[in-house]
């Protein structure tokens, strides 16, 4: 990237014909190198949010426990005595896709940043992560560097990874997804904001020194479509530094423990000119930096460099000028770096000087908020966009052996098991140091959900991520509406209440209306179950042209919520204990449409069959107050790979048999025995409970209005399933032999 | 009074210091500290010290408060490494052998079962010999090893504290070696974290007899 070589730079630079003109007559001339290299990453859809903007206003961002919302570098909930629990999940998908070890680990070190920024310790990761099949050589190789990369980044800064999830599907294969969430602790009195404020007040730059690492990664990587050579943007991906990192939070920890700072923000997209235009806007401000004091890695680098790098590990505070020396000293005893390069005006201008000479003017107000904002123009698609790919037969073969037959819903029920969105993921989750903190009370795969302890608050907090793009493939809405339903699920079943929610949106090109469409859907889809659950959204990050030469990815909002518990030595695992007997809760309705049996099946289609929150919420409410009350043994919601799959993974981590007959259910919900086997839909948790309890458990929910059926209990060693005439019978060995093959295939 | 070194990039020192003071009394010692005049007992805690760049634990030995722990530990004090303290006092020729990448050449966390050793020292006498133990290892280079004539001897010696379960070697240590004492059996080092196994709801509590072993062999020393 080099400004002034072509004809139209700001062309080359991501900026339309129709912006540069915006830009002419914002400024009332035409922009300099530096200034147009400032304002095409300000413009981009990664940092100005440009064709989603309009669509985000749908979301409820007020609550009561709302500490921080959007805007902030991560949203904040209150969890009372004093303390509040900052999150937020950011993309780095198009790094990933370009460098996966480098590109998922530098995605762990800017999610980190945003929650230290506003004076949060972290204290939890979890991620989301998608790729094509791991049949795919390229899958296998992204997958493995990008789960390599989140660890040695949360692992080397002792963060905990505590949850996850991935997805295999095709239309991941050339353009993957990594998100990731960051959870962080917080005195609520220590908390600070990004606004930039009280001119006079020096602008100081902490970290690491800038190099030319990342320039134009938010333009060039996250705001286009990927194509073939990618591999030469390389140089657009940042490399991480995880002890750089470590001793810059604790150096702002404790900078913001002793009241040094004013404000605080990260330098992440566009680096300087982002973070302090952000800043500036906020407080309304102006801004003067001169690129000559800021540590550089190379002497030879251009303002325009300087101002546009991501090189990792910065961070950037306006801070009063008589606290200076103590700021560096801080610094300087975490052997972390420190400049004062700049300070805060009354001009309202981001001003850029080189050694005192100006080379660049702009009003901020022009950087940040007169981006113009796109209407999408949805049209929705005719049919099923995406392929379909037969692979039951062979998925039944790997599983259950050769001679095994794929419409025998015993080898059905182990090809689920074995499939790689269902397996066990500890291959991946074995490579994260999950303990640190002493805060893990559920580890990865032994619950639903996170359990996090705050003794801070006296209390206990679940976290889970989830989204499943398939399904909002099949309907946006729906879909959406289904990965939120699914996170409070998760936390239901370990008695938690929700309190906030932040969401990813990884979506292909919005240009084109299919994509508008599915992103206009699901934004509304996440909304109403936002208002139907009662959970504010407080934060969120879009990624968009997430799409190749191949096509879009699968519309994949990925949802992250956070919920708290009383105490967390009541929460149940997913083991139920021998003799206990199984119930299932809520409204669930399976249905095959969308399945992972219609996937494996080559059978997908749209549409989904439709939701009522409210109905799910209150089977919820009961899910937790049952939990809470510690009259189950066990809790498991149901979701890929439907019923048989979820009683299937509780007698794994029993390690003993079920017998289930859901003729009942067969009769309730109607189907046939096979869609009630293998079928998905929200608003379904297996409960175990011994015998007295499970009685008073359906006495409850029938004074609740809540459907719950017995539909079986816990005894010998296989896994018996009777549904109409279909029945499952597998020996539990056999099952985690199925479940536990995913390393196997990596 | 037990102190947890600090260096720039540990990552476990708050957890060690808190499983100290649910046995007893403890405090961070920043790593450029070099009086260590009222400690009784000495942790080198877990982490990435210095960034463990060149090789995990080979800066950390450099650092000024190392050469004060030298000292504590000809002196006769305790001193406890856990992960990368086991590797650090490995650097440091505090304990004999080294800590080489993991066998799977990735990063591991896991429950794992140890076995005690019947091994000398304060630690080893507090410590019973065949008690298993369940606590978390969490490294990317905890594979033990050292020269067969240095193991033979440290076997003769009573130097080996714990060994991984028959099945539960996560990382391919020679002789299944999960911790070691030196000569004088009061510098312990170990790949697992039993910071992480003091409290049942974080998975077990087995690791509280390390800092009780630590603890009254810190309150001999002192007397």
């Amino acid at each position: 990237m080099s400004a002034g070589v072509s004809e139209s730079p700001h062309r080359e630079l991501g900026l339309t014909d129709s912006e540069y003109e915006r830009i002419t007559e914002l400024l009332g001339r035409d922009p300099n190198g530096v200034e147009l290299a400032m304002f095409s990453l300000l413009w981009s859809e990664h940092c100005a949010y440009k064709h989603s903007r309009k669509l985000l206003g749908r979301l409820p961002t007020q609550g009561e426990r709302v500490v921080m919302g959007p805007g902030e570098n991560a949203g904040a909930v209150d969890i009372g005595n004093g303390h509040a629990i900052a999150f937020k999940v950011e993309s780095h998908n198009h790094p990933s896709a370009v460098e996966p070890f480098q590109g998922a680990a530098t995605g762990v070190g800017g999610i980190l940043r945003d929650v230290f920024a506003i004076g949060a310790r972290p204290i939890a990761v979890l991620d989301s992560l998608r790729f094509g099949e791991p049949t795919s050589e390229r899958s296998r190789y992204l997958f493995e560097g990008a789960v390599a990369g989140i660890g040695h980044y949360g692992n080397s800064i002792g963060v905990p990874t505590v949850g996850g999830e991935v997805y295999f599907e095709p239309p991941y294969e050339h353009n993957c997804l990594v998100n990731a969430m960051c959870v962080g602790l917080a005195r609520t009195d220590a908390m600070i904001r990004s606004a930039a404020t009280g001119p006079g007040n020096l602008l100081v730059i902490m970290g690491a020194s800038t190099g030319r690492d990342g320039i134009g990664g938010a333009s060039i990587l996250a705001s286009a479509e990927l194509e073939a050579g990618d591999d030469s943007k390389r140089p657009s991906v940042q490399i991480g530094d995880p002890f750089e990192e470590s001793k810059l939070l604790e150096c702002c920890l404790e900078l913001l423990q002793r009241g040094l700072l004013v404000s605080l923000q990260d330098l992440g997209a566009a680096g300087l000119t982002s973070s302090a235009g952000e800043m500036a806007s906020k407080g309304g401000v102006g801004i003067d930096i001169d690129v000559r004091r800021v540590p550089l890695r190379e002497e030879d680098m251009e303002p325009f460099e300087v101002m546009v790098s991501e090189s990792q590990e910065r961070m950037l505070a306006v801070i009063e000028p008589s606290r200076l020396d103590e700021v560096v000293a801080t610094c300087e005893r975490w052997q972390t770096g420190s400049a004062a390069i700049g300070e805060i005006t009354d001009t309202g201008h981001l001003r850029v000087l080189d050694d005192g000479v100006q080379v660049g003017d702009v009003p901020v107000s022009a950087l940040v908020d007169e981006c113009p904002l796109y209407d999408l123009e949805p049209a929705e698609p005719g049919g099923w966009m995406y392929p379909n790919v037969e692979t039951l037969g062979e998925q039944v073969a790997l599983s259950a052996g050769r001679s095994a037959d794929p419409a025998d819903p015993s080898d059905i029920l182990c090809a689920l098991l074995g499939a790689p969105n269902i397996a066990s993921k500890r291959w991946a989750f074995e490579q994260y140091d999950s303990v640190v903190g002493s805060r893990t009370a559920r580890r990865p795969e032994s619950a639903d959900a996170a359990v996090l302890m705050i003794p801070e608050s006296d209390r206990a907090i679940a976290v889970a991520i989830d989204g499943n793009g398939r399904r909002v493939a099949c309907d946006p809405y729906v879909g959406a509406m289904e990965a939120a339903l699914e996170c409070a699920q998760n936390l239901a079943c370990v008695g938690a209440e929700p309190l906030g929610l932040t969401n990813c949106l990884n979506f292909g090109n919005p240009e084109k209306p299919n994509v508008a469409w599915q992103l206009d859907r699901a934004v509304l889809g996440l909304a109403d179950a936002c208002l139907g659950l009662r959970v504010p959204v407080v934060g969120g990050n879009v990624s968009l042209y997430n799409e190749t030469e191949h096509g879009p990815i699968y519309p994949t909002p990925v949802v992250g919520m956070v919920g708290e518990l009383p105490d967390a030595a009541a929460v149940p695992g997913l083991a139920p204990n021998n003799g206990d007997r199984l119930m299932l809760v809520g409204p669930f309705a399976p249905s095959l449409a969308g399945s992972e049996l219609a996937k494996q099946r080559g059978e997908l289609d749209k549409g989904l069959a439709q939701v009522s929150v409210n109905v799910v919420n209150a089977a919820l409410g009961l899910v937790r107050d049952l939990v809470r009350a510690g009259s189950v043994s066990a809790a498991h919601d149901v979701s890929d790979g439907g019923l048989a799959c979820a009683l299937a993974e509780m007698a794994i981590a029993a390690g003993t048999g079920i017998d289930v007959d859901l003729d009942a259910l067969v009769e309730l919900r109607g189907g046939s025995g096979e869609t009630n086997l293998f079928g998905e839909g929200p608003g379904g948790i297996v409960l175990a409970a011994a015998e007295g309890a499970a009685k008073e458990l359906l006495e409850r929910a029938e004074s609740a209005g809540v459907e719950a059926v017995e539909i079986g209990g816990v005894t010998g060693d296989r896994i018996s399933i009777a549904a109409a005439e279909r029945d499952v019978s597998v020996a539990v060995a056999d099952a985690e032999r199925a479940w536990r093959s995913l390393a196997e295939r990596i | 009074m037990i102190g947890v070194i600090q260096f720039p990039g540990s990552c476990d020192e708050r957890d060690a210091l808190s499983a100290v003071e649910r046995v007893g009394e403890g405090r961070l010692v920043w790593h450029e500290e070099t009086d260590l005049t009222g400690l009784d007992g000495i942790i080198v805690p877990g982490g990435f010290s210095y960034g463990d760049y060149l090789r995990a634990g080979a800066i950390a030995r450099f650092s000024p408060a190392m050469e004060a722990v030298k000292r504590f530990a000809a002196g006769g004090g305790p001193v406890l490494g856990i992960c990368n303290g086991f590797q650090v006092l490995c650097e440091a020729a505090l304990l004999p052998g080294a800590l080489l990448p993991n066998e799977g050449l990735r990063f591991i966390c896991r429950q794992v079962e140890l076995v005690a050793e019947d091994f000398t020292g304060p630690f080893g006498s507090a410590i019973g010999a065949g008690d298993r133990l369940s606590i978390p290892v969490k490294h990317m280079s905890g594979r033990y090893f050292a020269p067969d004539e240095d193991l033979d001897r440290m076997e003769a010696e009573g130097r080996i504290a714990f060994r991984y379960a028959p099945g539960d070697n996560p990382n391919g240590s020679v002789g299944d070696i999960a911790g070691v004492v030196n000569e004088a059996g009061n510098v312990l080092g170990l790949m697992p974290h039993p910071e992480h196994a003091v409290d049942p709801l974080t998975g077990s509590d087995h690791g509280l007899a390390l800092f009780r072993a630590l603890a009254s062999a810190s309150q001999a020393a002192a007397a």
